[in-house]
């Protein structure tokens, strides 16, 4: 068990991955010597050489498109793209080819594909620096859809992401880079399913769910409901695509409540799915309305009042207090 | 390369190759590319510095091959176009004009060298041993690929235009690093040839229409950065379904090869023996990684860009004809003659042949067999995916409850799907 922060838990992940598959390699732009602008590759390519972490041109279709290219002849590649914002000029590569190579190729051919994306506001960034994309890559059937929430999972999460034979896009919630936390390195993380939901914590009176950087915010919701006598369940997502739905139903069975927390705007967003899936799975177990709370339906907004936009402990407690009122 | 006193950064001259420098400006010749030609419309066949050298290495019996394939892929072209119009495809993608462009190049490249085509490449499927009746698969409607990559080193069509360009590039990355990973182990004890990754290169195909696309552009950027060993087959049929190549270029296209720093030649994409020869240089150049190659073959589509469209709304009779005078077909036929390469027997053989595959393909069509849409839950992901699990499982169930009405006889969900595309 060792101590680091979620930018160096993956850096760890990727090294672990580069020194175990010859044929596992990094691209993306400035992640070799400069290390990545988050410095989550730092030091990989003295390690590694300039075959394994490629500098790419700055061309976010080139990097996904030869990435693909790459899967096709046995490679892993995995993709670095700088900041959420800038990944819409490779979205074509994205869900035109990469989510549909193996279907379209009657499963003959599998392309492996990772792509790492910082994504998520907070930062006091700006334009297209803060953004959470994650619900247009989510409606894309072929691709998995994977954010860690803390250093633990975010080291083996990467790993696992690069084993999959399906192609993976990390959200990698950027304000949380240096959040500390503990990782054990050997076995049973690796074992744990990626895809599956966790609970973090128990509660009878309602479950809130969340994901990448909101985790920790749910946990001190649930935490100061708490101190008001409240007993909050929180779920830590994990994974976006797919969903496990199981996870979420059994919660919202026991406790009747569910608050479903993004940074996303909530219109159109994975809040939504789950809030409808639950009411198809558990409706009768439901004592009040599914309660989304995510970002408004704009662009995300400047930076100086991002905290207005972005979802906080009040806003999920206000969300609690109308689920709990009825 | 031309002006070669100008320095393109301060760096310039540190890690310039002075030999392929002159390769390349041997082969790039003028600034304005002259189209390289050796058989001309009249049957006579000319020499060219370089590639009368790849000529030579054709004797009768492959000039006869070339023939037989382009005769082949027009009768099939005609005869998918008559499956269409038939109603018994969606949409056809007709290549007639454009033989040479396709059986030239499909014929310069080897079995371990991968091909990425565009949708129109049904000449260089030909060329790779693709059954031509699974090329039918999706313009029927039964599937989104129809054959397996991975038999023939000819990936899936691309209908997005251009997208599989990087695929081409990363896939030419991917050999590279096989090359390397050989080496590694040959070092580390192996001698034998059976560990030496074989040199092999990749083509891939687009036209001039996909040549706006940024993917073109990204990916010549990146093939150029890690000198990737990839050949650019752009063949300029002149439209880009109503669009005029001048709409796309003002400048021959091959002469883009030169601002990503590597050579681009412009061939007579009407002429088997150019194309063949100049695809040959390029690919050779490629397996020894010397540097990407950009072909731009000089050709026309003589009828629609695909069977959804009427091209006497967007061009004139004229130009058609004066294309139909270049015909690949007629001028090697000419030249077969006039060298006693071939006699009438040879050309009514071909005929039979062609009229034997038409027979082939049309009967192959009508039995190809629905899927059953399980196969593509199946196949959506590589690996158990709890959401296809779930809608699998609904469906089914849904599925069953018309298990009555479909009697005795039924799988009831492919009842109604039989038959034509529409």
């Amino acid at each position: 068990m060792t101590t680091m922060t979620i930018a160096k838990a993956i850096n760890e992940g990727l090294r672990a991955t580069l020194a175990n598959n010859p044929r596992t390699l990094l691209m993306g732009e400035d992640i070799g010597p400069l290390g990545g602008v988050y410095r989550v590759t730092d030091g990989l390519i003295r390690e590694f050489g300039a075959d394994r972490v490629v500098d790419t041109p700055l061309a976010e279709s080139g990097i996904i498109g030869t990435a693909i290219g790459l899967a096709l002849s046995g490679y892993r590649p995995v993709c670095e793209i700088q900041f959420d914002g800038f990944v819409f000029p490779g979205f074509n590569q994205i869900t035109t080819q990469l989510a549909k190579m193996h279907s379209r190729s009657n499963g003959n051919l599998t392309v492996p594909v990772v792509i790492r994306i910082p994504y998520g506001g907070g930062i006091g960034s700006i334009e297209h620096h803060s953004e959470s994309p994650e619900a247009l890559f989510a409606h894309t059937a072929g691709l998995r859809i994977i954010t860690p929430s803390n250093p633990h999972d975010a080291y083996w999460m990467i790993q696992q992401a690069v084993d999959c034979l399906d192609p993976v896009i990390v959200f990698e919630p950027k304000r949380r880079y240096w959040l500390k936390g503990d990782v054990d390195t050997d076995a049973p993380g690796r074992s744990a399913d990626p895809f599956a939901a966790h609970v973090l914590r128990a509660g009878t009176e309602a479950t809130v769910v969340a994901y990448g950087p909101l985790v920790p915010v749910a946990l001190a919701a649930a935490n100061a409901a708490a101190e008001d006598g409240h007993s909050i369940e929180v779920i830590d997502l994990r994974s976006i695509s797919p969903i496990d739905f199981d996870t979420v139903t059994d919660s919202v069975r026991k406790t009747g409540r569910l608050i479903v927390a993004h940074e996303a705007p909530t219109f159109g967003g994975i809040g939504g799915e789950i809030a409808a899936r639950v009411s198809e799975r558990a409706f009768h177990s439901l004592e009040a309305p599914v309660i989304r709370v995510g970002g408004f339906h704009m662009p995300y907004p400047v930076a100086k009042v991002e905290e207005d936009y972005l979802p906080d402990i009040d806003r999920i407690l206000e969300a609690l207090e109308r689920a709990l009122s009825y | 390369m031309g002006a070669t006193h100008l320095p393109s950064t301060e760096f310039d001259g540190l890690d310039v190759d002075d030999q392929l420098e002159a390769q390349a400006e041997a082969v790039l010749g003028a600034p304005d590319a002259p189209m390289v030609q050796l058989l001309s419309p009249e049957g006579t066949l000319g020499t060219d510095p370089v590639f009368s050298e790849y000529a030579a290495r054709l004797d009768a019996a492959k000039l006869r091959g070339f023939y037989a394939d382009m005769a082949k892929i027009r009768r099939f072209d005609v005869e998918a176009t008559a499956l269409q119009r038939q109603g018994q495809l969606a949409l056809w993608v007709p290549l007639t004009g454009q033989e040479a462009a396709q059986i030239g190049s499909g014929r310069a490249s080897q079995p371990q060298d991968y091909i990425f085509p565009t949708y129109r490449e049904h000449g260089v499927a030909l060329t790779r041993k693709v059954d031509l009746a699974e090329l039918l698969r999706q313009f029927r409607g039964v599937s989104n690929g129809g054959w397996n990559p991975k038999d023939t080193n000819f990936h899936l069509y691309t209908l997005v235009l251009a997208a599989q360009t990087p695929h081409a590039v990363g896939y030419a990355m991917g050999i590279q690093r096989d090359q390397k990973l050989a080496a590694a182990r040959a070092a580390a004890g192996g001698t034998g040839p059976e560990r030496q990754a074989p040199k092999a290169a990749v083509m891939v195909y687009f036209g001039d229409g996909a040549s706006s696309e940024g993917d073109v552009h990204e990916s010549m950027v990146f093939a150029s950065s890690y000198n990737a060993p990839v050949v650019f087959f752009c063949q300029n049929n002149h439209w880009a379904i109503s669009v005029p190549t001048a709409v796309q270029t003002r400048i021959p296209l091959s002469n883009r090869a030169k601002g990503y720093g590597f050579p681009g030649i412009r061939v007579d994409g009407n002429d088997v023996i150019a194309v063949h020869a100049v695809t040959e240089w390029a690919l050779e150049r490629a397996r020894e990684g010397k540097s990407p190659v950009l072909i731009e073959a000089f050709t026309y589509r003589v009828g629609a860009h695909t069977t959804a469209d009427d091209p006497t709304k967007y061009r004139g009779s004229e130009e058609e004809a004066q294309w139909r005078a270049k015909d690949p077909l007629e001028r090697l036929e000419k030249y077969l003659r006039a060298e006693g390469f071939a006699d009438d027997a040879f050309f009514e053989q071909v005929r039979a042949d062609g009229d034997e595959l038409a027979a082939y393909v049309r009967k192959t069509t009508h039995d190809l067999e629905t899927p059953d849409i399980r196969t593509a839950f199946a196949n959506t992901y590589a690996e158990a995916h709890p959401l296809i699990a779930e809608e699998l499982a609904w469906f089914e169930d849904y599925s069953a409850g018309f298990a009555d009405e479909a009697g005795a006889g039924g799988s009831g969900n492919q009842a109604d799907t039989d038959g034509a595309a529409s």
